[in-house]
């Protein structure tokens, strides 16, 4: 369904993402993990098209959109929320989600409507006529996946919508995420959350310091010798496997 | 909210005031009733940029004056019908309105940089209309005294009130429309947030021109009301800064990115300009202090404006005893 090909970004000396290719299979939760400073998020908005790459493409079903404002992909399909919530503030939740809505629903009632059903679906219900600005973070990060539900997408990326959240709320996001690739909707998320990532994802790719590090199933990734020297640095993994000598 | 229920009360708002010109007979009263819907009208057009849209624009004389040069010039270099100027007026101004918004958009002008830029376009225009010799230069176009309705002069001041009350209530009825449409929840979400509009879909240069040339439009038909009212124009009236700066205070005191905040706001600040000026006898430019003083007090007490603040009294009046505030209405029609 998405493809990356040998994508490349630089801020200044910076290479934040470098030559990274990687595809997303329709229909899967697919994770893309890695240190803090990785650059996943740098990859991301390159896919909703919000930075443009130094070098490389995104296709979506084989067309290439590399050069696609973001509202024009939104249009193909493709939608995000962002790490930093970026809720509209002096609007209202039901507000909010409509303008996602508004993208297949000309018609103010019908996005209006929409909006309840997809408040219903993420558990916003209680607060659909409660200001944005009021939301807890759990509530934000709720709201931030409404809006891109509303937008009905094919390709759903999300970033980071667990960072914050306390256990029992991830516990409560969790089947929302998965409910979701029932339905049909592809993902593709970011996530700081190991044991949410691993729980969720059928296939991911780990990126650090901009480059992609190894990619798989859930368990080949974690225990990949260098996923775990990104993670816990240097020479980690080889104490890891003493330690478990050790014990054994 | 119904359709009835959404334009019901502008319809009562528009039938009350229609009633004014058959009580009131004072030529004075009358006459700064119509200054204040000049000003009224002017205003929306504003707000609909800077209150739907987010985007301050300290400029609007570009729009009013070159609505009102339009409608004038037309009529006295070409000898047209006003009426038709008029149109035409409104035209130019939405065109002028476009290219300032593509030329600033394009750009990505936003917050203080758009405002001194549409500063900046009204500034250059009323230099080059004080010096051109097509507008009169600094004697400034006088329109023939012609008084016939088909001529858009009017024997009585009450006949003059009713187009105005007319083009506000346009004014209000293109705002309620624009409220409740997709472009509406575009342009308000492009003022909450620009970047999370994109990744919803929104175009946010196409809903800024289109804002921009829509509020320009208003705009300028003030400005050729103001033309056929006063058969007078000059570049510091057409273009000067004083209709900028009536056209921002009058949305912000009197409710912000709502339909009556503009016609609000109008009316209490020429209300109080004038009450000022007859309390502190004729000092020039007390009814800058006055609009200075009310926008300090508004942007400290009131951002929500005078309707916003007349809301909150209202609830708080209704119910007492209730201190929290709950929505009663889920606002919604069933689905």
């Amino acid at each position: 369904m998405l493809r990356v090909e040998h994508v490349t970004r630089r801020f200044g000396g910076l290479v934040a993402v470098n030559d990274v290719s990687l595809t997303v299979a329709p229909g899967r939760i697919t994770g893309l993990i890695g240190p803090n400073g990785a650059g996943k998020t740098t990859l991301f908005a390159v896919i909703a098209g919000f930075v443009a790459p130094s070098a490389g493409r995104v296709l979506l079903d084989d067309i290439d959109v590399t050069a696609e404002p973001p509202h024009r992909r939104a249009v193909r399909g493709i939608a995000r929320t962002f790490q930093v919530v970026q809720p509209f503030a002096g609007l209202t939740v039901r507000e909010n989600i409509a303008v996602g809505a508004h993208l297949r629903h000309r018609a103010r009632a019908e996005a209006l409507c929409r909006a309840e059903a997809i408040a219903a679906e993420v558990g916003l219900s209680a607060a659909l006529d409660e200001p944005a600005a009021g939301l807890t973070v759990a509530g934000r990060k709720r709201l931030e996946l409404a809006r891109a539900l509303a937008t009905e997408p094919r390709l759903l990326l999300l970033d980071e919508v667990l960072a914050g959240l306390n256990p029992s709320e991830i516990r409560d996001m969790i089947p929302v995420v998965r409910g979701l690739r029932d339905r049909g909707i592809t993902i593709l998320m970011v996530e700081h959350v190991m044991q949410a990532v691993m729980a969720l994802s059928e296939h991911i790719y780990v990126l650090a310091e901009g480059r992609l590090i190894a990619e798989g199933a859930p368990e080949t990734v974690a225990r990949d010798a260098r996923v775990i020297e990104a993670y816990l640095g240097h020479g980690a993994a080889a104490r890891l496997d003493r330690a478990r000598a050790g014990h054994g | 909210m119904s359709r009835v229920a959404a334009y019901l009360p502008i319809a009562a708002v528009v039938a009350l005031a229609a009633v004014v010109p058959l009580v009131v007979t004072s030529n004075t009263v009358i006459n700064f009733l119509v200054f204040t819907l000049i000003v009224a009208v002017a205003a929306q057009g504003w707000n609909l940029l800077g209150g739907y849209g987010g985007q301050y624009s300290f400029g609007h004389a570009a729009f009013f004056g070159t609505g009102a040069y339009v409608t004038a010039l037309l009529q006295t270099q070409a000898g047209w019908n006003p009426w038709a100027t008029v149109l035409l007026g409104i035209l130019a101004g939405a065109a002028v309105g476009a290219v300032i918004g593509f030329l600033s958009f394009r750009s990505g002008l936003r917050g203080s940089y758009f405002a001194l830029i549409t500063l900046a376009f009204a500034e250059v225009f009323r230099i080059l209309a004080n010096a051109a010799g097509i507008t009169g230069g600094a004697a400034g176009v006088l329109i023939r005294l012609d008084v016939r309705p088909e001529n858009f002069q009017f024997a009585s001041r009450g006949t003059f009130f009713w187009v105005g009350l007319a083009v506000v209530a346009i004014g209000l009825v293109l705002t309620r429309a624009i409220e409740r449409s997709r472009f509406g929840a575009h342009l308000v979400a492009v003022r909450e947030n620009e970047d999370a509009a994109r990744a919803l879909g929104v175009d946010p240069l196409r809903v800024k021109l289109l804002a921009i040339t829509l509020s320009a439009g208003l705009t300028a038909a003030s400005g050729g009301l103001y033309a056929q009212y006063f058969l007078f124009l000059d570049a510091g009236i057409a273009y000067g800064a004083w209709i900028s700066v009536e056209a921002l205070v009058a949305p912000i005191i009197g409710g912000i990115g709502t339909v009556f905040g503009p016609l609000v706001g109008a009316v209490v600040l020429q209300g109080l300009g004038h009450l000022t000026g007859h309390l502190a006898g004729e000092i020039p430019g007390i009814s800058l202090v006055v609009f200075g003083a009310l926008l300090i007090l508004a942007v400290a007490f009131a951002p929500d404006g005078a309707t916003g603040m007349a809301g909150r009294l209202w609830r708080r009046w209704r119910r007492p005893a209730t201190p929290t505030t709950t929505p009663t209405a889920t606002g919604g029609e069933r689905c």
